[in-house]
């Protein structure tokens, strides 16, 4: 059974209320650090420990927090990202659901860390349930003395405020949130300035994900060293992972970095195989944003070697051959999953939640919607796919905030790994009305590597 | 001049303040190297880094980190660092995806220049023209809007706005209250005023001057002219509320329209008020100036000194009079 950090506790009755978390050892970290370590210390902890942001882009939280500027009389802020919008991505609102105050746990010992009184968990609008569960947990540390005024008498004053979001994906961007949080419309910022300069009305501000804040607590418990030694290379520790789509066991997994996918899918302690004994025929590995990749190549990289839970090696091969490991959130198509189709969704979101300040993601992720949607169904033409590429290359890279590229990777990924479903679409357009393209040769041993030299 | 910073763009060397923007850096060089800007305007703080049509590539970062930037960037909101190089017109890649941006553009635009009042002086319409395929490759309907009148005196023709948010900055900084917005998101985003609220507001009328297309117009002016058959004329007045410096657009003896002084950037040199704008219309308001310049390349040009037969206005003026003989010989020579 692989250690978790985590979810140690989860499946402990009543771990969503402050006298059982305590009784399992909660709020040991906010002991630990307020009386025992300077906030350099818990910042050297999470710099040792390799923790690398759990919201997709991989960034070490430890660099993250040295970037911190510090001019004199200027607060500083910590706020929470818990606005989790992205397609195939539920790990956070699992861990507020059922374990609250382990986020409130790691707010308090980060907010220590980076000298910051007030902290915001900015959760997804539509997530009212967690909102109260969070409010509730916040009640109660208070009550036992972990927030407020001077906390456990060691000087340190937090408060904590949960603000619900304006209910758009793009709010999940850092700099969208910030500005959604000071009140306005939630446009991302032109970066730089960035946030550890000047984020939350001006002042130097930490935005991290949710699992990043809480990952902080078994840091500061067992200390950074310890945390690194779980996981493989640069990506240490415990990943939540969501699963999603065919499998028979979906559910939010907490693994050890570095698990093969194939283990992830097919054993029973995690996925537990595809549903109904079909047959895999591709993974969207990290949420909808990140490459999709036939099962050939989610499983193993193009040099042979198996496919792990790791930033490393899902990135390996880069956009050729590779995709990201991103938020985690692992969605699972089997044979009679349509990518043509698949695709078209995401680009449907995309579309939907472009902000619209930058002329090609506006513009662009409505013609690839379009065009998709023509393709899907069966009014597609074979310039369309290449005029898809096209779209997609001119959005990337070119715009302000990184949507821009989520929309543009799947289309270009999808079109590169499964031109010929896309083909067949166009081809044959009343089957494809009917039925599908199915598993074809997505599944076939990778050719020799002597092929791709 | 040792606090000034070098950087060189399309191999032309400058050397200009710390801080300053590889757009402006340019505009210091002038010429075609400038890159075009249809969401910057120097006067709006905040603006631009939207519409990406000023992408340039650099080539070396700084003198003490050559390394290239990985991505183009957008020169309106990117700063130059000692000894930055910088590619615009040099760069294939960077035509290529201006080429790119402008398509984005346009797809959703309605190509009604020939019913447009902003036809000629459209900076879409020029980017289109010089960047533009002739066909496009869009081949869904474009979306609509219903035309909106913000007040009685501008109109407000969304379907061809490029959401540049300049008018929303206007709105920002230049009017006390704010009214004016942008609703939605994404490509059916939208310039708004809730619930269609005027702008009242002495200085509303910018907006027409800022936006760099046909979307926001002047009402007074609306299918009076095109614009390539009137006469700009700068004049002044002794104005309570703002500088009092206007372009006038005369129609033989008629002002059919006023606007603010616009330099070659198609930036207003000062905002005005709306009085100036929308109420006075006639010569006798007036103190003229001379004939606006207007860049030789720009369609409104072509109209005005072919002949040397100006204005009634500048006839009566021997300085005015000069200036239009010069303006003339300038016109034949090129
Ligand atoms: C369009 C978009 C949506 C995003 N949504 C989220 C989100 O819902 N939750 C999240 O933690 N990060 C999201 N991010 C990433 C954040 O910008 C930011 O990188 C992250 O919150 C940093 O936290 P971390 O370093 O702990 O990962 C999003 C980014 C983009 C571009
Ligand atoms: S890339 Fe898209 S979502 Fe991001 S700022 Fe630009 S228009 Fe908005
Ligand atoms: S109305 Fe004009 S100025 Fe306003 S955003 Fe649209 S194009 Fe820009
Ligand atoms: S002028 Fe620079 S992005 Fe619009």
């Amino acid at each position: 059974m692989a250690r978790r950090l985590l979810f140690e506790h989860i499946n402990v009755p009543g771990i969503n209320t402050f006298d059982v978390y305590r009784q399992q050892g909660g709020y040991r970290a906010v002991e630990r650090a307020l009386k025992s370590l300077s906030p350099d210390d818990v910042v050297e902890e999470v710099k040792k420990s390799g923790l690398r942001g759990r919201g997709g882009a991989g960034f070490p939280t430890g660099m993250k927090w040295s970037f911190l500027a510090k001019p004199e009389g200027v607060p500083r802020y910590l706020v929470c990202n818990a606005d989790e919008s992205e397609p195939g991505t539920f790990k956070d609102r699992y861990l507020m659901t059922h374990i609250p105050h382990l986020l409130i746990e790691g707010m308090i010992v980060s907010s220590y860390a980076l000298g910051a009184n007030t902290s915001y968990i900015y959760v997804r609008g539509e997530m009212m349930p967690q909102i109260r569960i969070l409010e509730k947990a916040i009640a109660e540390a208070k009550a036992a003395g972990f927030l407020g005024k001077n906390i456990l008498g060691s000087g340190f004053d937090l408060e904590l405020y949960v603000q619900p979001g304006g209910g758009a994906y793009i709010c999940g961007e850092e700099t969208a949130l910030l500005e959604s949080l000071e009140g306005k419309r939630g446009n991302p910022r032109i970066k730089p300035p960035f946030p550890a300069v000047s984020g939350l009305y001006g002042c130097p501000t930490v935005v991290n994900n949710v699992e990043s804040i809480a990952a902080v607590v078994p840091i500061v418990n067992e200390g950074g060293d310890e945390y690194a030694k779980i996981g493989i290379g640069r990506s240490t520790g415990t990943k939540l992972i969501s699963a999603s789509g065919n499998i028979n066991k979906p559910g939010v997994y907490e693994i050890e970095l570095g698990v093969s996918v194939e283990d992830f899918i097919y054993s029973d302690e995690y996925c537990g195989g595809i549903a109904n004994g079909k047959r895999l025929k591709a993974v969207v590995a990290g949420g909808s944003s990140v490459p999709i990749l036939p099962a050939n190549l989610i499983l193993k990289t193009v040099n042979g070697e198996n496919r792990l839970m790791t930033y490393e090696s899902l990135s390996d091969g880069g956009f050729a051959t590779g995709t990201m490991l991103g938020s985690g959130g692992f969605v699972v198509l089997d044979e009679d999953a349509c990518i043509v189709r698949n695709t078209w969704n995401f680009s449907r979101f995309y579309h939907h939640e472009s902000c619209g300040q930058c002329s090609p993601c506006r513009e662009g992720t409505g013609w690839m919607e379009k065009v998709l949607h023509r393709l899907e169904y069966g009014h597609g033409t074979m310039s369309d796919i290449d005029l898809l590429v096209d779209v997609a290359k001119k959005i990337e890279g070119n715009t302000i905030c990184p949507l821009g590229d989520a929309a543009a990777w799947p289309v270009a990924s999808a079109i590169r790994h499964f031109r010929d479903e896309f083909e067949w679409h166009v081809t044959h357009p009343q089957e494809a009305q009917k039925g599908n393209y199915g598993l074809a040769h997505y599944a076939d041993p990778l050719p020799a590597i002597a092929a791709t030299v | 001049m040792s606090d000034k910073v070098k950087v060189t763009i399309d191999g032309i060397s400058v050397e200009v303040e710390p801080g300053t923007t590889i757009l402006n850096a340019a505009r210091q060089i002038g010429g075609e190297i400038v890159p075009p800007a249809m969401c910057y305007y120097s006067k709006l703080q905040g603006s631009g880094g939207k519409c990406r049509t000023c992408l340039v590539k650099v080539s070396k970062g700084s003198e003490k980190d050559p390394r290239p930037m990985p991505k183009l960037v957008a020169s309106c909101r990117t700063t130059v660092m000692d000894g930055m190089e910088v590619e615009n017109i040099t760069s294939p890649e960077v035509v290529e995806a201006r080429k790119g941006v402008v398509e984005m553009l346009l797809i959703n635009h309605p190509l009604d220049c020939p019913v447009c009042d902003q036809a000629g002086e459209c900076s879409l319409q020029d980017l289109g023209f010089e960047h533009g395929a002739a066909q496009t490759r869009y081949e869904f309907d474009r979306r609509t809007f219903e035309r909106i009148d913000i007040g009685d005196k501008i109109q407000l023709h969304m379907n061809r706005c490029i959401l540049c948010y300049r008018c929303t900055y206007v709105a920002d900084q230049i009017t006390d209250n704010r009214v004016h917005g942008v609703l939605g998101r994404g490509d059916h985003a939208e310039i708004s005023t809730y619930i269609e609220q005027a702008i009242d507001n002495d200085f509303s009328g910018n907006v027409i001057d800022v936006c760099p297309v046909g979307a926001l117009t002047d009402k007074t002016f609306r299918f009076k002219n095109r614009v390539w058959f009137t006469k700009p004329v700068d004049a002044h007045r002794d104005c309570p509320t703002c500088s009092g410096k206007v372009t006038l657009w005369y129609k033989g003896e008629e002002v059919i329209r006023v606007t603010a002084r616009k330099d070659e950037y198609n930036e207003v040199e000062e905002f005005i008020c709306n009085t100036c704008r929308f109420d006075k219309k006639n010569t006798s308001d007036w103190v003229i100036e001379g004939p606006r310049a207007i860049a030789n390349t720009s369609v409104i040009s072509s109209n005005h000194y072919e002949t040397l037969k100006p204005l009634p206005v500048i006839q009566q003026n021997p300085a005015l009079m000069a200036a239009n003989k010069e303006e003339f010989e300038r016109t034949k020579k090129s």
